[in-house]
């Protein structure tokens, strides 16, 4: 059977019609004067999901995520958290926890009187207090650094600080404002799957807010992608990646290749389109009904483009010559210049450590992909 | 040579408080264990070379009566407890004005924070006399104040605020209101509104919030603001002398009397020595405040 990317998940309470959404956004709109942060928008979140919400800035995901902390509330519509409206319920009152992007240490407090802030003012009692800070040191390894001051801490450690902090006190849900913004690339690796160990670990769930698709797609049961205060679309990261439903989705995750091209036939699932990029003509599996003369678009990422020397048997292929050659190490990118003029990506996977005869600059040589590799998007 | 010219600039803030601070200092402390003596100067032992043996003669008339007079008078030791007392209560009062002003400040777009800044600074422009003689037009019987409470009907008869302690407090105040608003201003500027969110989304009521995040990051600013009015509040002379009556008793009005009607300058040293050490402990607070300022800043 074949699925969507090249992973399988058992957690999926999305495409269980029985099952209850733990958040609800319904209809919600934000304005700030004139300016609409946040339009229309309606969301589900299910219990023990890892959420991300992603776009680039000023989409409206921060102030998705401050409406459910409490800081904003919405011009219209409502959410709804468990159940339970969150209209006026002021953000002390709310079983919902924050992880700050700045991280919002308390500089006069130590690592230790940061972790027990919240379980002070839950008025938990003492000894009680000081093995949740214990644990919690623990769990984001910084038993060694419980007296310190924020200022005498690594970016990193600040980082795990402001993470027990905000899980200490147990929150069902735990949001997250571009957590690992701050950290460089490696550690922001390591801690993405540490991020990940701990939300199972303590059956949390998760809304993260991020403008890193890379961050999104490795945490994340599921993606909403927004743009200008709506969302264009939620998937598993294999179906925003694989099957976008926007030109916007589609070069927003990732890179892509997009032909335009008009509907000339559509028989036995298979469409056919006249296109101007170069290729004669593009075929494409058709995925959704679509009528002849309708204007269409192709989009195809860069891996599944194949580069040949010799005219492949592929249906669809074209000629050009390489524009561009950038080495990453694990891959190699290349831009094509095909003859009608575009410009195209296609990308190829270095297995072996010595190629003979690689591909060279100016070279020409032909490009292709199967009917199957791309999506055909309306919009 | 070059090691020569850094060695020298690290001597010149020494030089500086040497002849600013330290010999004036010496001065003063000089003459208020001297004896006084109607003359010019007016006072003894004047230490004109002649013999080794005069020398140490002179040096042997040196004594702390001055001081010991001051103890035995209750007219000075009321004159320091009332001047601790306005001092501290016109530092609280201004507190209660300035943190509020401060906070206002400190929340305003950023536009519009340089304007309200130069609205705190401006009065600086004028001369503090002037401003000071103006409160006196202000707060007299026949002043705009009671013309203004009149005619709201507020009052029947005019209000007598001039030559009280009333004025006094009004006067510091007034004056001293900037030196507590921009230190305070200084510190709630830099303070990141995230961590009052912080502290609301872990339990905390906004006004809890307030005050362990708000007031608690404020506090070096709020104490250096608090002794920035305090220190030379203690020592007005102005102010008390122009608005306030013949019950306000404060140490700088003694100073001068003491000084400029009875020419009695040992007595005054000695006053301004005492004065001094009062100020003292104040002063290493505001020290130790500044340096905690500094290690929290970091």
């Amino acid at each position: 059977m074949k699925s969507l990317g090249n992973v399988r998940r058992s957690f999926a309470p999305w495409i269980d019609p029985k099952s209850v959404p733990y958040i609800r956004f319904e209809n919600v709109t934000k304005k700030f004067g004139d300016f609409t942060a946040v339009d229309n928008l309606s969301l589900d979140i299910f219990e023990r999901e890892f959420f991300s919400l992603l776009g680039p800035s000023g989409c409206g995901k921060t102030t998705l995520l401050r409406m459910l902390a409490g800081f904003e509330n919405p011009t219209e519509g409502d959410i709804f958290l468990d159940g339970q409206s969150l209209k006026g319920v002021a953000p002390h009152n709310r079983p919902v926890n924050m992880m700050f992007q700045s991280y919002a240490l308390f500089p006069h407090m130590s690592v230790e009187q940061n972790i027990a802030f919240g379980l002070k003012q839950a008025k938990m009692n003492k000894s009680e207090i000081s093995d949740r800070v214990q644990q919690m040191l623990k769990l984001v390894k910084l038993e060694k650094f419980a007296k310190r001051k924020p200022h005498q801490l690594s970016g990193g450690q600040r980082q795990r600080v402001a993470l027990a902090r905000s899980v200490a006190k147990r929150p069902k849900l735990l949001l997250l404002d571009e957590p690992l913004g701050a950290l460089d690339k490696k550690l922001r690796e390591e801690t993405q799957f540490e991020l990940m160990d701990l939300q199972q670990e303590l059956g949390l769930t998760f809304v993260i807010v991020t403008h890193d698709q890379d961050e999104a797609m490795t945490m994340s049961d599921r993606i909403a992608v927004m743009d200008a205060g709506v969302v264009k679309q939620i998937g598993t990261p294999a179906e925003v990646y694989e099957a976008p439903d926007s030109r916007y989705v589609a070069d927003f995750i990732g890179s892509v290749n997009i032909f335009e091209g008009e509907v000339k036939q559509n028989a036995d699932g298979l469409v056919k389109l006249d296109s101007p990029d170069g290729f004669s003509e593009i075929q494409a599996v058709e995925d959704h009904k679509f009528e002849t003369g309708q204007k269409l678009f192709l989009a195809i990422r860069p891996e599944k483009m194949n580069l040949t020397r010799e005219r492949p048997t592929d249906a669809n292929a074209a000629s050009g010559e390489v524009w561009e050659i950038a080495y990453m190490g694990d891959v190699t990118n290349y831009i094509v210049k095909l003859d009608g003029g575009k410009m195209v990506r296609a990308s190829t996977i270095n297995r072996k450590r010595a190629v003979e005869n690689p591909i060279g600059y100016d070279e020409v040589i032909w490009v292709s992909f199967e009917p199957d590799g791309g999506t055909l998007l309306d919009r | 040579m070059s090691n020569m010219f850094r060695r020298l600039t690290i001597f010149i803030p020494y030089i500086w408080l040497l002849v600013l601070f330290l010999l004036p200092f010496l001065i003063v402390f000089r003459i208020s264990v001297s004896i006084l003596e109607y003359g010019s100067p007016p006072y003894v032992p004047q230490f004109e070379f002649e013999s080794w043996a005069g020398f140490i003669d002179k040096l042997g008339m040196l004594n702390l009566d001055n001081y010991r007079f001051l103890a035995s008078d209750a007219l000075y030791r009321n004159a320091y407890i009332s001047s601790v007392i306005i001092a501290f209560f016109s530092t609280m009062f201004t507190l209660a004005i300035g943190f509020p002003l401060a906070y206002g400040m400190a929340r305003a777009s950023t536009s519009l924070r340089p304007i309200l800044l130069m609205l705190v600074i401006l009065p600086f422009w004028t001369s503090f006399l002037i401003r000071v003689y103006a409160w006196i037009g202000i707060l007299k019987p026949e002043g705009l104040l009671n013309q203004l409470l009149l005619w709201l009907g507020v009052i029947s008869e005019p209000l007598t605020i001039l030559n009280t302690n009333a004025a006094v407090y009004i006067g510091i105040v007034y004056s001293y209101l900037p030196f507590m608003v921009l230190p305070i201003y200084s510190t709630l500027e830099k303070l990141d509104y995230s961590l009052i969110e912080a502290a609301q989304d872990l339990g905390c009521t906004p006004l809890g919030a307030f005050w362990k995040v708000t007031i608690r990051l404020a506090l070096p600013g709020i104490l250096a603001g608090c002794l920035l009015v305090f220190i030379p509040a203690v020592g007005e002379f102005v102010i008390p002398d122009l608005l306030g009556g013949s019950q306000t008793l404060m140490i700088g009005k003694v100073l001068w009397t003491e000084f400029f009607n009875n020419g009695d300058w040992t007595i005054s040293s000695a006053l301004a020595m005492v004065l001094l050490i009062v100020l003292v402990v104040p002063i290493v607070l505001f020290q130790n405040a500044q340096a905690k300022a500094t290690e929290a800043g970091k």
